[in-house]
């Protein structure tokens, strides 16, 4: 599953869930509910600058790490959820169902990084697999190669022989 | 006698009256605020009029307009 399918999941398992945008702590968007992209940068743009911000409002540097942030309003509320690399953000309705709203959020968090996490894995076992494969094949088809060179050039001879 | 009794339904229906209307009010729209969740499961709340709440809330009504917009 990738991160916009993720996101879609989530739409549609939420009803509460108005629209939602996956991106990188640096504000970078992997992937949103938006149909137009400036949409979806707008939003991610916005959740990291209410993170920093309320980073700062914190104050203390030996404070706990923030992981969620609720900013509610009379026209509906925005949530995030963030972790070291990525975060979520989503707009809902007024009165929101809480708890429910930061669980879903956080399984989609959860999910991208099995996801990251698997391609990861998958890349490294490839740059592991692919030297000692390409070694064994350039023998191979040197040798196959010449071999194949050889009997076309007896054919040939015989050809002309004949 | 029967004018005192009036009075009191009167004041009661009132009071009621006011009461739902206050309750509809709080309910209908819901007090602004910022919540911050931090990995040790603490949370702190800020309302608007604390500087914290002054800084934050104009974000998430800026996001919530552009969404809906």
């Amino acid at each position: 599953m990738d991160a916009a399918q993720a996101l879609a999941d989530l739409t549609e398992i939420s009803a509460q869930i108005e629209a939602a945008v996956l991106a990188r702590a640096d504000g970078s968007v992997v992937a949103s509910t938006f149909r137009q992209e400036g949409r979806g940068e707008d939003l991610a743009r916005a959740a990291v600058e209410l993170v920093a911000a309320a980073g700062e409002a914190r104050g203390n540097s030996g404070a706990p790490e923030l992981v969620q942030i609720q900013a509610a309003t009379p026209r509906g509320s925005f949530f995030i959820v963030r972790d070291g690399g990525h975060v979520v953000a989503a707009v809902t309705g007024s009165k929101p169902t809480v708890g429910l709203v930061f669980y879903d959020l956080k399984t989609c968090l959860a999910l991208e990084h099995a996801q990251a996490e698997k391609a990861e894995k998958s890349a490294k076992a490839d740059k592991a697999e692919k030297p000692a494969a390409t070694k064994e094949n350039i023998g191979k088809a040197t040798t196959s190669r010449k071999r194949t060179a050889t009997k076309k050039k007896d054919a040939d001879d015989g050809d002309e022989s004949s | 006698m029967r004018a005192r009794s009036a009075f009191a339904a009167l004041g009661l229906s009132a009071g009621a009256a006011a009461a739902a209307a206050l309750w509809l009010r709080r309910g209908g729209s819901p007090r602004e605020h910022v919540d911050l969740y931090f990995a040790d499961g603490s949370m702190v709340s800020f309302v608007p009029g604390s500087p914290e709440g002054d800084r934050l809330l104009p974000i998430a009504r800026r996001v919530l307009a552009a969404a809906r917009g």
